[in-house]
């Protein structure tokens, strides 16, 4: 609470006791209303000062101006009849409750999103002769080395020179489990430095820096304002106006009609009462607020989670999904090849293994890495002679004094060594060939993500009608992951323009009125992002080009992340839509329980009230976002 | 050119007067009024002075909502 709120919270409880007070109080007549006036003016000076600005200004319609014609009404009513100015000062009591509560939860839930999206350093820690000096992260040069200490979050990206530690990136990608780091591998910042001390050369400068980049990204995020936040905005514009207008017909027809049509009398301070009530019924606050904090309390949500959604509008397509496209490599598969399985082998598996790991020591081709990989140990140099790269056939060389070959089909027909048929459903097939007899065949492929079949179940669950895949690979190997995975449609042999050219299709060939996701990894598939309804870019904590052209952004490499993305945009749309119905409806009933006369001012400021402080509410629970 | 600016104001839909009222500023390409985070966006005119419209735009939105400020 600042000094502002206190002076206003103070106000309030003031104008309270003195109403008490004043209840008890047995004068009648001008005494009477000299002493209403006293609370009624401590809780509307500034309320009358701002109406009073409004005229000067020529800006009338404005909540300020109908409070204050509202409450001045009410008070000529109670001087012309009754004496009762209780009135009048309860209007504006709650009508000042309800600012100050809107102010009040608007700067906490503020807050609270702020803390959770709280992954910016405040400092870096630089060792000047042995000692660590505090700087501010924007004076560091890209290149300095910093000391991260156990406990601090790291401010910089950059490359550990010296020390092991596990990070906490929970921060940025939700992940809770810690990744450990030793020297050489590059820390972003924003994670947190669990155990170890760590030295760490910056590679970028601060504002370029991966928790710096998030944040302006999620703070600019909801000033993309949704389609349903602009209905509001031009919902407010006009409904303010029509309400006045609609007060004013109130004061003066029905009692025009009664005088003149029905030959009753005219009742002019009834219809009054319910034209000034209409007055107070007029402020269009309680859409206006929760509208844009249920936005902005879903976007917050969504980054705790990992998920940075770069606008409300896209949270609003997102919401919409009924078809999500996948890229497979990458997204669906590790993007990484691995030895899957050894076929028609003559020597045993673990010799073939290690000769072929040998021969291709040199080649930094993935396929070689992966057997590689696969070898375990790093293959032993000295044991290797002769090495010769057949480009686009595979690799010749003598490992321990034997002739090994390894390749696709082509070499081994070139030395005219004969093979067995290939198992291509799998993968790609690598024959290798050992003193000019076959040995055997080493089967890699591009293995599916362990969680991608549960993704596109959970795709399902969470509303999603169809599921494709593009994809660059043959049929065979595209039909085959798509299966195992559960995908609807796939569409392989595609080159990177086919797929944008594949996405206007499905696109337009949408007949649900839903919109169209498309997930790759930002690498080379970037036309096709910003083409989709929605682009969603992933694993792509680190990778500008991704953050760049993407609209929704998976911070890890985690598929399921997609369906969490899409349940929470869900969740957030559906609260912005029982706000928008809830407040309306509300508002909308008030209007008629007033025009009829079931309904005085005091429900109607309570109404007011009370909808926004429920829609404010209601917004805020768009943040919590752990069990979907 | 665009900018940021840092603002205080109360309460959202003064917020959305501020937005109609700066952008109805001479000078002022687009202007968005964030009031979650309290922040405003400007884009600028070509050639346009950002100081000497920012003290245009603050004095509409003052005519608009008293009790709003920019800081620039």
């Amino acid at each position: 609470m600042n000094k502002k709120q206190k002076t206003m919270l103070l106000r309030i409880l003031a104008t309270a006791a003195l109403m008490v007070i004043l209840h008890f109080v047995p004068v009648t007549g001008p005494a009477r209303f000299l002493l209403y006036l006293i609370p009624y003016l401590l809780i509307g000076h500034d309320v009358l000062a701002k109406a009073w600005y409004g005229i000067r200004n020529r800006q009338v319609f404005d909540e300020c101006f109908l409070m204050v014609v509202a409450t001045l009404g009410a008070i000529v009513l109670a001087l012309t009849t009754d004496g009762d100015y209780t009135e009048a000062v309860a209007v504006m009591l709650f009508y000042q409750v309800g600012e100050w509560f809107q102010i009040y939860a608007v700067g906490r839930s503020r807050r609270s999103i702020g803390q959770l999206m709280d992954i910016r350093p405040d400092y870096a820690n630089l060792e000047v002769g042995g000692a660590l000096e505090r700087v501010d992260p924007d004076q560091v040069e890209p290149g300095t080395v910093i000391v991260i200490q156990p406990g601090e979050k790291i401010p910089i990206d950059g490359v550990v020179e010296e020390g092991t530690s596990s990070l906490d990136a929970a921060a940025l990608t939700g992940e809770s489990l810690p990744r450990e780091v030793a020297p050489g591998d590059s820390v972003l910042s924003g994670c947190v430095n669990l155990t170890g001390l760590l030295k760490v050369r910056t590679t970028r400068e601060f504002g370029e820096s991966t928790a710096s980049q998030i944040l302006d990204l999620v703070e600019n995020a909801s000033s993309r304002k949704a389609r349903s936040e602009d209905f509001i905005s031009r919902f407010a514009r006009v409904y303010t106006p029509v309400v006045c207008l609609a007060a004013l017909a109130v004061a003066l027809l029905p009692p025009l009609a009664r005088l003149a049509a029905l030959g009753l009398p005219p009742l002019w301070s009834v219809w009054l009462y319910r034209a000034l009530t209409f007055l107070v019924i007029s402020c269009p606050c309680a859409l206006v607020i929760s509208i844009p904090l249920s936005f902005f309390a879903g976007i917050g949500g969504a980054s705790s989670a990992g998920v940075l959604v770069k606008g409300a509008n896209f949270l609003e397509t997102l919401s919409k999904t009924t078809c999500v496209v996948f890229d497979k490599t990458g997204t669906l598969t590790r993007g990484t090849f691995s030895v899957v399985g050894v076929r028609h082998n003559t020597i045993p598996e673990a010799e073939l293994l290690e000769l072929t790991a040998l021969a291709e020591s040199a080649s930094s081709h993935p396929i070689s890495r992966s057997v590689q990989e696969a070898c375990g140990a790093p293959p032993d140099r000295q044991r290797v002679k002769d090495i010769r790269e057949h480009s686009g056939r595979g690799v010749t060389a003598v490992v321990d004094g034997r002739a090994v070959a390894a390749g696709n089909r082509r070499l081994l027909d070139e030395l005219g060594i004969p093979c067995p048929p290939e198992e291509t459903e799998i993968g790609t097939a690598l024959h290798v060939a050992v003193d000019g007899a076959y040995a055997g065949q080493i089967l890699i492929a591009d293995l599916v993500k362990p969680t991608a079949r549960e993704a596109v179940a959970a795709l399902t669950r969470a509303g999603v009608r169809e599921t494709v895949m593009l994809t660059g690979d043959n049929e065979a190997a595209a039909r085959q992951a798509a299966g195992e995975l559960g995908i609807d449609r796939v569409y392989s042999g595609l080159l990177p323009a086919d797929k944008v050219a594949k996405i206007e299709e499905l696109i337009s060939a949408r007949t649900d009125g839903g919109a169209v996701a498309f997930v790759g990894d930002g690498i080379n598939d970037a036309p096709v992002l910003s083409r989709a309804d929605v682009g969603v870019a992933m694993g792509a904590i680190g990778s500008d080009a991704a953050i760049e052209a993407a609209d929704v952004v998976l911070m890890d490499d985690d598929p399921r992340k997609l369906g969490k993305a899409i349940r929470i945009s869900r969740k957030c749309l559906g609260i912005v839509r029982q706000n928008i119905v809830f407040s309306i409806g509300v508002k909308v009933l008030c209007l008629l329980l007033v025009a009829v006369g079931l309904a005085g001012m005091w429900l109607a400021i309570f109404a007011d009230v009370g909808v926004m402080v429920l829609a404010v509410l209601n917004a805020v629970r768009a943040l919590f976002v752990k069990n979907l | 050119m665009k900018k940021t600016y840092k603002i205080d104001v109360d309460c959202a839909n003064c917020a959305n007067k501020m937005e109609t009222a700066a952008n109805g500023t001479q000078g002022v390409k687009n202007a968005v009024v964030n009031f979650m985070t309290l922040k405003m966006n400007v884009e600028f005119d070509e050639g346009a002075e950002p100081k000497a419209v920012m003290e245009e735009v603050l004095k509409n939105c003052k005519k608009v909502e008293r009790d709003c400020e920019i800081f620039f």
